[in-house]
Protein backbone atom coordinates (compact mmCIF):
# COMPACT_ATOMS: atom_id res chain seq x y z
CA UNK A 1 0.00 0.00 0.00
CA UNK A 2 1.64 3.37 -1.17
CA UNK A 3 1.78 5.99 1.62
CA UNK A 4 0.25 9.02 0.08
CA UNK A 5 0.81 12.62 1.81
CA UNK A 6 -1.53 15.47 1.04
CA UNK A 7 0.07 17.73 -0.70
CA UNK A 8 0.53 20.98 1.59
CA UNK A 9 -1.30 24.07 0.10
CA UNK A 10 1.50 26.38 1.08
CA UNK A 11 1.74 27.78 -2.68
CA UNK A 12 0.53 31.41 -1.49
CA UNK A 13 2.57 31.26 1.51
CA UNK A 14 6.02 30.30 -0.08
CA UNK A 15 6.40 30.98 -3.54
CA UNK A 16 9.68 29.96 -2.92
CA UNK A 17 8.37 26.08 -2.98
CA UNK A 18 6.85 26.41 -6.67
CA UNK A 19 10.88 26.88 -7.81
CA UNK A 20 12.32 24.25 -6.25
CA UNK A 21 9.61 21.56 -7.38
CA UNK A 22 10.03 22.83 -10.95
CA UNK A 23 13.79 22.60 -10.52
CA UNK A 24 13.29 19.00 -9.38
CA UNK A 25 11.26 18.32 -12.40
CA UNK A 26 13.61 19.81 -14.49
CA UNK A 27 16.29 17.81 -13.18
CA UNK A 28 14.14 14.89 -13.51
CA UNK A 29 13.51 15.62 -16.96
CA UNK A 30 17.34 16.34 -17.70
CA UNK A 31 17.54 12.98 -16.33
CA UNK A 32 15.77 11.23 -18.58
CA UNK A 33 17.44 12.86 -21.59
CA UNK A 34 20.81 11.64 -20.37
CA UNK A 35 19.51 8.25 -21.26
CA UNK A 36 20.22 7.16 -17.41
CA UNK A 37 17.53 5.23 -15.52
CA UNK A 38 15.51 6.77 -12.83
CA UNK A 39 17.73 5.05 -10.28
CA UNK A 40 18.43 6.74 -7.14
CA UNK A 41 22.51 6.07 -6.87
CA UNK A 42 23.67 6.00 -3.58
CA UNK A 43 26.64 8.15 -2.34
CA UNK A 44 27.33 6.47 0.75
CA UNK A 45 27.96 2.85 1.48
CA UNK A 46 26.57 0.31 1.02
CA UNK A 47 23.98 0.93 -1.65
CA UNK A 48 20.35 0.04 -0.44
CA UNK A 49 17.05 -1.80 -1.70
CA UNK A 50 14.37 -1.39 0.36
CA UNK A 51 11.12 -2.73 -0.23
CA UNK A 52 7.65 -3.15 1.87
CA UNK A 53 5.43 -5.51 1.69
CA UNK A 54 2.13 -5.83 4.43
CA UNK A 55 3.45 -6.48 7.02
CA UNK A 56 7.50 -6.10 6.92
CA UNK A 57 9.98 -3.65 5.61
CA UNK A 58 12.89 -5.28 4.07
CA UNK A 59 16.12 -3.50 3.55
CA UNK A 60 18.70 -5.48 2.08
CA UNK A 61 22.67 -4.73 1.31
CA UNK A 62 25.88 -6.51 -0.83
CA UNK A 63 28.43 -6.42 2.05
CA UNK A 64 31.09 -9.17 0.06
CA UNK A 65 33.65 -9.55 2.29
CA UNK A 66 32.15 -8.50 5.53
CA UNK A 67 32.08 -11.35 8.16
CA UNK A 68 29.04 -10.92 10.74
CA UNK A 69 31.17 -10.20 13.77
CA UNK A 70 32.52 -6.92 12.42
CA UNK A 71 28.88 -6.09 11.32
CA UNK A 72 26.87 -3.22 14.12
CA UNK A 73 23.50 -2.29 13.58
CA UNK A 74 21.31 -0.56 15.75
CA UNK A 75 17.82 1.26 15.65
CA UNK A 76 16.83 4.16 17.29
CA UNK A 77 13.39 6.28 16.74
CA UNK A 78 12.90 6.02 13.02
CA UNK A 79 16.88 5.66 12.29
CA UNK A 80 18.41 2.54 11.32
CA UNK A 81 22.50 2.70 11.27
CA UNK A 82 24.79 0.41 9.59
CA UNK A 83 27.94 0.50 10.48
CA UNK A 84 30.79 -1.83 9.66
CA UNK A 85 34.58 -3.03 8.39
CA UNK A 86 35.92 -5.00 5.69
CA UNK A 87 39.06 -6.06 7.26
CA UNK A 88 41.57 -7.42 4.51
CA UNK A 89 41.50 -11.21 4.49
CA UNK A 90 44.97 -12.47 2.82
CA UNK A 91 48.69 -12.20 4.60
CA UNK A 92 50.25 -10.06 2.70
CA UNK A 93 53.31 -11.30 2.99
CA UNK A 94 56.02 -12.34 0.02
CA UNK A 95 52.75 -10.86 -2.24
CA UNK A 96 52.75 -9.01 -5.34
CA UNK A 97 49.44 -7.08 -6.35
CA UNK A 98 48.33 -7.17 -9.98
CA UNK A 99 45.38 -6.35 -9.35
CA UNK A 100 44.12 -4.62 -6.29
CA UNK A 101 40.06 -3.71 -7.24
CA UNK A 102 38.63 -4.81 -3.97
CA UNK A 103 38.49 -1.71 -1.19
CA UNK A 104 39.00 -2.55 2.56
CA UNK A 105 38.07 0.25 4.95
CA UNK A 106 34.85 1.53 7.47
CA UNK A 107 31.52 2.17 6.66
CA UNK A 108 28.57 3.98 8.10
CA UNK A 109 24.90 4.88 7.06
CA UNK A 110 22.10 6.11 8.44
CA UNK A 111 18.70 5.66 7.19
CA UNK A 112 15.37 7.10 8.13
CA UNK A 113 12.78 4.36 7.89
CA UNK A 114 10.04 5.20 5.72
CA UNK A 115 7.29 3.73 8.65
CA UNK A 116 6.93 2.89 12.60
CA UNK A 117 8.95 -0.49 12.64
CA UNK A 118 8.36 -3.12 15.89
CA UNK A 119 11.91 -2.87 17.74
CA UNK A 120 11.75 -5.83 18.81
CA UNK A 121 10.94 -8.24 15.86
CA UNK A 122 13.74 -7.39 14.13
CA UNK A 123 15.95 -9.79 12.31
CA UNK A 124 19.40 -9.33 10.37
CA UNK A 125 21.19 -11.96 8.07
CA UNK A 126 24.03 -12.04 6.41
CA UNK A 127 24.28 -14.43 3.63
CA UNK A 128 26.92 -15.29 0.89
CA UNK A 129 27.84 -11.35 1.17
CA UNK A 130 24.15 -9.98 1.36
CA UNK A 131 22.87 -8.71 4.53
CA UNK A 132 19.01 -9.02 4.50
CA UNK A 133 17.53 -6.82 7.41
CA UNK A 134 13.83 -7.39 7.88
CA UNK A 135 12.00 -5.22 9.97
CA UNK A 136 8.22 -5.84 11.53
CA UNK A 137 5.77 -2.72 10.48
CA UNK A 138 4.43 -1.84 13.48
CA UNK A 139 0.79 -2.90 14.62
CA UNK A 140 -0.38 0.51 14.26
CA UNK A 141 0.46 1.19 10.32
CA UNK A 142 -0.30 -2.36 9.30
CA UNK A 143 -3.51 -2.46 7.05
CA UNK A 144 -6.71 -3.59 9.02
CA UNK A 145 -9.46 -4.92 6.78
CA UNK A 146 -12.35 -3.28 8.22
CA UNK A 147 -15.66 -5.50 7.20
CA UNK A 148 -18.65 -3.45 6.42
CA UNK A 149 -21.72 -4.91 8.00
CA UNK A 150 -25.44 -4.24 7.04
CA UNK A 151 -28.30 -3.65 9.09
CA UNK B 1 44.62 1.00 6.68
CA UNK B 2 41.46 -0.26 8.35
CA UNK B 3 40.05 3.61 9.14
CA UNK B 4 39.70 4.30 5.58
CA UNK B 5 35.70 4.97 4.31
CA UNK B 6 34.32 2.31 1.83
CA UNK B 7 33.06 4.52 -1.00
CA UNK B 8 30.27 3.38 -3.53
CA UNK B 9 31.14 1.66 -6.82
CA UNK B 10 28.89 1.58 -9.14
CA UNK B 11 28.77 -1.77 -10.51
CA UNK B 12 29.80 -1.90 -14.61
CA UNK B 13 27.89 -3.98 -17.03
CA UNK B 14 30.16 -6.30 -19.06
CA UNK B 15 30.38 -4.82 -22.51
CA UNK B 16 30.77 -6.65 -26.10
CA UNK B 17 29.79 -10.40 -24.83
CA UNK B 18 27.51 -11.06 -27.15
CA UNK B 19 23.92 -11.01 -27.15
CA UNK B 20 22.27 -13.59 -24.58
CA UNK B 21 18.95 -15.64 -24.99
CA UNK B 22 17.63 -14.77 -21.65
CA UNK B 23 16.87 -11.17 -20.56
CA UNK B 24 19.92 -11.44 -18.06
CA UNK B 25 22.47 -9.09 -16.28
CA UNK B 26 26.12 -8.87 -16.12
CA UNK B 27 28.24 -7.15 -14.04
CA UNK B 28 31.90 -7.27 -13.88
CA UNK B 29 33.15 -8.24 -10.77
CA UNK B 30 35.89 -6.14 -8.46
CA UNK B 31 39.05 -8.66 -7.89
CA UNK B 32 42.17 -8.88 -5.88
CA UNK B 33 44.61 -10.65 -8.11
CA UNK B 34 48.36 -11.76 -6.25
CA UNK B 35 50.93 -14.02 -6.81
CA UNK B 36 52.97 -15.72 -4.78
CA UNK B 37 56.18 -18.08 -6.21
CA UNK B 38 54.23 -21.20 -5.98
CA UNK B 39 50.78 -19.52 -7.11
CA UNK B 40 48.53 -16.76 -8.92
CA UNK B 41 45.49 -16.25 -6.84
CA UNK B 42 42.26 -14.68 -8.03
CA UNK B 43 39.30 -13.06 -5.70
CA UNK B 44 36.35 -11.86 -6.98
CA UNK B 45 33.44 -10.14 -5.05
CA UNK B 46 29.80 -11.92 -5.81
CA UNK B 47 27.78 -11.49 -3.41
CA UNK B 48 24.41 -13.56 -3.55
CA UNK B 49 26.18 -16.19 -5.30
CA UNK B 50 26.74 -19.25 -3.35
CA UNK B 51 29.20 -22.22 -3.99
CA UNK B 52 26.51 -23.85 -6.14
CA UNK B 53 26.08 -20.73 -8.63
CA UNK B 54 29.76 -20.88 -9.59
CA UNK B 55 31.18 -21.72 -12.87
CA UNK B 56 35.14 -21.63 -13.25
CA UNK B 57 37.00 -22.78 -16.45
CA UNK B 58 40.76 -22.12 -17.54
CA UNK B 59 40.79 -22.83 -21.33
CA UNK B 60 43.48 -21.55 -23.65
CA UNK B 61 45.00 -19.14 -21.30
CA UNK B 62 41.98 -17.73 -20.28
CA UNK B 63 40.09 -18.04 -17.03
CA UNK B 64 36.56 -17.25 -16.65
CA UNK B 65 34.77 -16.94 -13.88
CA UNK B 66 31.16 -16.74 -13.71
CA UNK B 67 28.67 -16.25 -10.91
CA UNK B 68 24.70 -16.72 -10.61
CA UNK B 69 23.32 -15.46 -7.51
CA UNK B 70 20.73 -17.65 -5.81
CA UNK B 71 17.22 -16.62 -6.83
CA UNK B 72 15.52 -14.75 -4.19
CA UNK B 73 11.89 -15.44 -3.32
CA UNK B 74 9.56 -13.59 -4.77
CA UNK B 75 6.51 -11.93 -3.08
CA UNK B 76 3.49 -10.37 -5.13
CA UNK B 77 2.66 -7.87 -3.02
CA UNK B 78 6.29 -6.36 -2.24
CA UNK B 79 6.70 -2.68 -3.30
CA UNK B 80 10.03 -1.43 -4.29
CA UNK B 81 10.56 1.69 -1.72
CA UNK B 82 14.40 2.39 -2.95
CA UNK B 83 16.64 0.61 -4.96
CA UNK B 84 20.12 1.44 -4.99
CA UNK B 85 21.45 -1.79 -6.64
CA UNK B 86 20.59 -4.17 -9.14
CA UNK B 87 21.69 -7.73 -8.74
CA UNK B 88 22.48 -9.63 -11.69
CA UNK B 89 25.03 -12.19 -12.68
CA UNK B 90 28.95 -11.57 -12.38
CA UNK B 91 30.98 -12.50 -15.33
CA UNK B 92 34.99 -11.61 -16.06
CA UNK B 93 37.46 -12.85 -17.95
CA UNK B 94 41.22 -13.00 -17.55
CA UNK B 95 44.40 -14.13 -19.71
CA UNK B 96 46.24 -16.07 -17.62
CA UNK B 97 50.49 -15.65 -18.55
CA UNK B 98 51.63 -17.92 -16.25
CA UNK B 99 51.55 -21.98 -16.74
CA UNK B 100 49.10 -23.61 -14.45
CA UNK B 101 48.76 -26.66 -13.25
CA UNK B 102 44.82 -27.44 -14.26
CA UNK B 103 44.35 -30.13 -12.02
CA UNK B 104 44.95 -28.40 -9.02
CA UNK B 105 43.35 -25.35 -9.36
CA UNK B 106 40.81 -24.88 -6.25
CA UNK B 107 38.34 -22.36 -5.54
CA UNK B 108 36.15 -21.62 -2.34
CA UNK B 109 33.38 -19.30 -1.39
CA UNK B 110 33.16 -16.99 1.41
CA UNK B 111 31.12 -14.15 2.15
CA UNK B 112 30.30 -13.12 -0.97
CA UNK B 113 33.87 -13.73 -2.12
CA UNK B 114 35.46 -16.03 -4.71
CA UNK B 115 38.57 -17.17 -3.98
CA UNK B 116 40.35 -18.99 -7.17
CA UNK B 117 44.14 -20.61 -6.53
CA UNK B 118 45.94 -21.04 -9.63
CA UNK B 119 48.88 -23.24 -8.62
CA UNK B 120 52.03 -22.93 -11.02
CA UNK B 121 53.09 -25.83 -13.16
CA UNK B 122 56.97 -27.08 -12.51
CA UNK B 123 58.83 -25.47 -15.26
CA UNK B 124 57.05 -21.58 -14.13
CA UNK B 125 58.34 -22.01 -10.96
CA UNK B 126 61.34 -19.48 -10.38
CA UNK B 127 64.77 -21.20 -10.89
CA UNK B 128 67.51 -19.20 -9.31
CA UNK B 129 70.36 -19.38 -12.14
CA UNK B 130 73.85 -19.04 -10.96
CA UNK B 131 76.22 -16.82 -12.87
CA UNK B 132 79.68 -17.77 -13.17
CA UNK B 133 82.13 -15.53 -12.35
CA UNK B 134 85.04 -16.42 -14.95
Amino acid sequence: MALIRFAPQTGFRNPWAEFERIRQELDAFSRTLAGETARPRATVYPPLNIAEDADNLVIKAELPGVRAEDLDISIEGETLTLQGKRAPRHDEENVSYHRREIETGSFSRAITLPTRVDVDKINARLVNGILTITLQKAAEVKPRQISVTTD
Amino acid sequence: MGEKELTVQEKQEVQHKGETTRPEKYFVPAVDIFETDNEVTVVAEMPGVGSKGVDISLQDDVLTIKGSPEPEPESDDRRILLQEYESGNYLRRFTVAETIDQDKIEASMTDGLLKVVLPKAAPARPRKIEVQAG
